[in-house]
């Protein structure tokens, strides 16, 4: 694009990518750059070196190699359809944004995305070269993520893959039939093929030869995707079954929830609403539930929509108070990590410090639990919640109080 | 009571240093007294303190690095704290971790606000570039951490940036970076580094990534609270940004929905003419192309794909096995993981050539129960066996097959009707519904069930002897 300069550009497509909700820089291979020859560390957990006043960290540069894209999706700001202002990175201005932004600490590294131009192999072919410069001329070892765009040939994936720490491809919606109806060119099928080849070619690179030799490195920090909330009408049993069956079939790292939220020109398919924050930080707390808690979507959802007024966990053991209140201990493992208030940090605290003394429930509170919530489900040394477990009352004390609607 | 005085830089392993030769003159906690900069003499120094018995300090190696970790808390009492801690831990008075010791606590809770401190440092410190007289480019950067933490949190900065020499200064320490390596010294005033073009781009990118349809600033300010704000470029914009959020959002959603670009009209004309080219009606690939969108069974819903059958379509022979597993859904062709391997070798040492064979599974796709990051196989039940016969049926008829052979009680079910007593029936020959004849063996994932190695042997051998008869079942009908 003759004119823009790079600050425009830079302005439009950052614009462009921020309705990807993925920020992750943890994890994958451990590097750094102490050997004075390259820039930039990675490995461990990441870094949040920003945070905009959406709530949402700055970790990452998110930019779009390009905004042209021949796709049609009615959820999405860049669709062929729309009438936003359209740019292109050359390989040149990704690399030295990257690299400026990297020296002066403003991000763990680089995520790439972009749209559709001419085929899907082209665009995944100029996302790979901007990585490929990055690592090999720059000697960058910082973070790098890559979107890999569904269709794309096999050994693109697969250099992609050598030079990306993580790769992703979003999943969108939470059914075919939506992403068949909202976006007509992508195929959800095509998508999961995708994902499956990923996985194959990470578990391929960990193997280790008779000789000790490992293969090609391959997105050593794993694949993740992202599910737009809010735009059909799938309830939350299908978000979270859908997630559910990503993360056993491809060994995802994370799926992502994404509120849908209004965008500059939008399209006539899609009315645009408040995003539904609340409901997405729900699913993130479900998501959770199914990945280190081990509770089941059928569980978690059992009505079709999580309860916004109260967190999955705590409307889990409401509805389920014959199984509480719970004897800290003596209580199995399986059954602590259900009890509302109790994280997975507070559970192995306290498996450690009952093998050798009694529990009372001054100590709860020491080890982290959020007694507000734990109380009326556990006894204790000390304690006892009596009638509270089964009192009617129970969840109007974690509940938000009841609003009087507008008369007029 | 001991004074004991500790430098500015590399306080704590001073301390270490210290804290050991004071255990091992037996000096009690309450009689020591410490001290960061320069010594001042006075106090109630004098009265040597009374020893008390004396001893080596023997700590895990997790909490003395805890306890290091939470001496670079500004408390003043931490080194006093550190030292009590190390010797009730060594003489085993209390256990390491024990939240209910409040001690241990306080020591837990600062060594965590110091780890947060210097998480904090290593995200929101911004280096600026400075004229550099060498190769190496150089930066620096001004930084306020609420705790003495420079000489903790800039070996990390030492790791990510070590091609170029660099400066953080705080109001006490100054660490420095040059290819000698890192050092510290006290900061002299005034050393905050001047502008950077650079920021003028960080800005615009701050600016844009921000979603006004989603304001949320607790959020933002819990984990990035006000007192960084003053040393950060872009927290400048952070009060206009709020201001319009609303007013943007809401001209979004007010706007009317425009037409479409001409551009449109011209990408639709283009992405019809890439349609891909169909295969050949009434081919074997025409056929594969068709099962891909099969939606006969509720099957077809987890899985990634449809694994049809694979082989040269003049083959003689056609094995057909139960369902894809974990790998075959992955990869979209059958037989390629561990099963596959076991029918692999034992094909080969029966002499059969899996390129001159055709492979397919009675159920086309893959069922299995998800666990966490698991997929459990389960056995796909007669209903899906009879959904799935329409594509076998169909394969079978386009292949003509002068032999089946049927690995495992769901091939067989699926062929001859009946899966049952499968262990009496293997290496027999019966017939399937339209005649052509089918040799009835044992499934090769029931081999890797086995637990016995003796059992599993046999197993083997057993499959392989099936694979031998089919062969020669083959030759012979060739001769005739």
């Amino acid at each position: 694009m003759p004119g823009l300069s790079l600050s425009q550009k830079l302005a439009i497509l950052s614009d462009a990518a921020k309705y990807d909700a993925s920020c992750a820089s943890s994890g994958g291979e451990r590097r750094d750059s102490r050997d004075g020859k390259g820039l930039g560390s990675s490995g461990g957990s990441g870094i949040c070196h920003a945070y905009a006043p959406d709530g949402r960290c700055i970790s990452l540069l998110k930019i779009l190699m390009t905004n042209f894209c021949i796709f049609d999706c009615a959820y999405c700001v860049n669709r062929v359809s729309s009438q936003v202002d359209r740019a292109r990175f050359s390989v040149e201005e990704v690399v030295k944004l990257t690299i400026e932004f990297y020296r002066r600490n403003y991000i763990e590294g680089l995520f790439l995305s972009s749209g559709i131009i001419r085929s899907p192999d082209d665009t995944m072919a100029d996302m790979v070269r901007i990585a490929r410069t990055l690592r090999e001329q720059e000697n960058f070892r910082g973070y790098i993520h890559l979107k890999t765009i569904p269709d794309a040939a096999p050994e693109l994936i697969e250099e992609a893959g050598k030079w990306a720490d993580r790769l992703s491809i979003n999943i969108e919606m939470p059914t075919e039939t939506g992403l068949a109806r909202l976006a007509p060119e992508k195929d959800a099928k095509g998508i999961r093929k995708a994902m499956g080849e990923v996985r194959l070619r990470r578990e391929a690179s960990r193997e280790v030869t008779y000789r000790g030799k490992r293969k090609a490195r391959f997105a050593p920090a794993g694949q993740s995707t992202q599910v737009i909330v809010g735009a059909d009408g799938a309830d939350d049993k299908a978000i979270l079954s859908q997630s559910s069956n990503l993360y056993a079939n491809y060994a995802l790292s994370r799926v992502y929830y994404s509120a849908f939220s209004p965008i500059p020109d939008s399209s006539k398919a899609l009315p645009l609403i408040r995003p539904p924050l609340l409901r997405e930080h729900r699913l993130y707390q479900a998501d959770w539930l199914l990945r280190f808690y081990g509770f089941d979507v059928s569980e978690v959802a059992s009505k079709g929509m999580l309860d916004l007024d109260v967190d999955p966990k705590l409307a889990w053991a409401l509805d389920h108070r014959g199984a509480f209140p719970v004897d800290v201990n003596r209580a199995a493992k399986e059954m602590l990590l259900r009890v509302p208030g109790f994280g997975t940090k507070t559970v192995g605290r306290l498996l450690a410090a009952r093998r050798h003394r009694t529990l009372r429930y001054e100590d709860l509170k020491a080890m982290g639990a959020v007694m507000k919530h734990a109380a009326p489900f556990i006894t204790a040394a000390g304690w006892s919640p009596r009638g509270l477990t089964d009192a009617e009352a129970l969840r109007a004390r974690f509940a938000p109080p009841p609003e009087q609607l507008s008369l007029f | 009571m001991r004074e004991v005085v500790l430098p500015e830089v590399g306080r704590v392993a001073a301390w270490r240093k210290e804290a050991r030769a004071l255990a091992s003159q037996g000096i009690r906690a309450e009689d020591v007294v410490w001290r960061v900069g320069a010594a001042t003499g006075d106090l109630f120094a004098g009265a040597a303190p009374t020893p008390g018995p004396r001893r080596e300090i023997r700590v895990s190696r997790k909490a003395l690095s805890t306890i290091e970790s939470a001496l670079h808390h500004s408390d003043p009492e931490r080194f006093a704290r550190a030292y009590a801690a190390v010797l009730r831990l060594s003489d085993r008075q209390v256990t390491w971790g024990d939240r209910s010791d409040p001690m241990i606590r306080r020591i837990l809770a600062d060594a965590k606000a110091v780890g947060r401190d210097v998480h904090k440092m290593h995200a929101f410190v911004r280096f600026r570039e400075l004229p550099s007289d060498g190769a190496r480019r150089a930066f620096g950067a001004w930084f306020e951490p609420e705790h003495p933490i420079v000489e903790a949190a800039t070996p990390f900065f030492a790791k990510r940036f070590g091609d170029m020499d660099w400066v953080i200064a705080t109001p006490t320490l100054t660490a420095r970076f040059t290819e000698a390596g890192l050092s510290f010294s006290p900061t002299p005033p005034d050393q905050r580094p001047p502008e950077d073009a650079t920021e003028e781009l960080w800005r615009t990118y701050y600016a844009s990534i921000f979603n006004p349809a989603r304001l949320m600033v607790g959020a933002m300010q819990s984990e990035m609270p006000k007192k960084y704000w003053k040393n950060l470029p872009e927290a400048a914009l952070i009060p206009d940004l709020i201001r319009d959020a609303p007013r943007r959002a809401a001209e979004m959603q007010a706007a009317m929905p425009t037409e479409p670009p001409a551009r449109r009209a011209m990408v639709a004309r283009a992405m019809a003419r890439r349609e891909a080219v169909a295969p050949l009606p009434g081919s074997l690939d025409d056929l594969r192309a068709q099962a891909a969108g099969c939606t006969r069974c509720p099957l077809h819903g987890p899985a990634t794909q449809v694994v049809f059958g694979e082989g040269p379509v003049d083959s003689d022979l056609m094995i057909v096995g139960e369902q894809p597993g974990d790998q075959e859904d992955l990869a979209g062709r059958p037989f390629v993981g561990p099963a596959g391997a076991v029918f692999d070798a034992e094909a080969n040492a029966a002499g059969l050539d899996r390129s001159r064979v055709y492979v397919t599974n009675a159920v086309k796709h893959f069922k299995f129960t998800a666990r966490g990051k698991r997929r459990i196989h389960q056995r796909p039940d007669a209903g899906e066996v009879e959904h799935c016969r329409w594509w076998l049926d169909l394969e079978r008829q386009m292949v003509a097959p002068r032999l089946i052979v049927a690995m495992g009680a769901t091939a067989c079910a699926s062929l001859t009707g009946s899966g049952a007593g499968l262990l009496k029936r293997r290496g027999g020959i019966e017939a399937a519904a339209d005649g052509t004849p089918v040799l009835v063996t044992i499934h090769p994932s029931y081999i890797l069930r086995v637990p016995d190695p003796t059992a599993q042997a046999e197993a083997r051998a057993q499959l392989r002897s099936d694979l031998v008869a089919a062969r020669d079942w083959l030759a012979a009908q060739a001769r005739m």
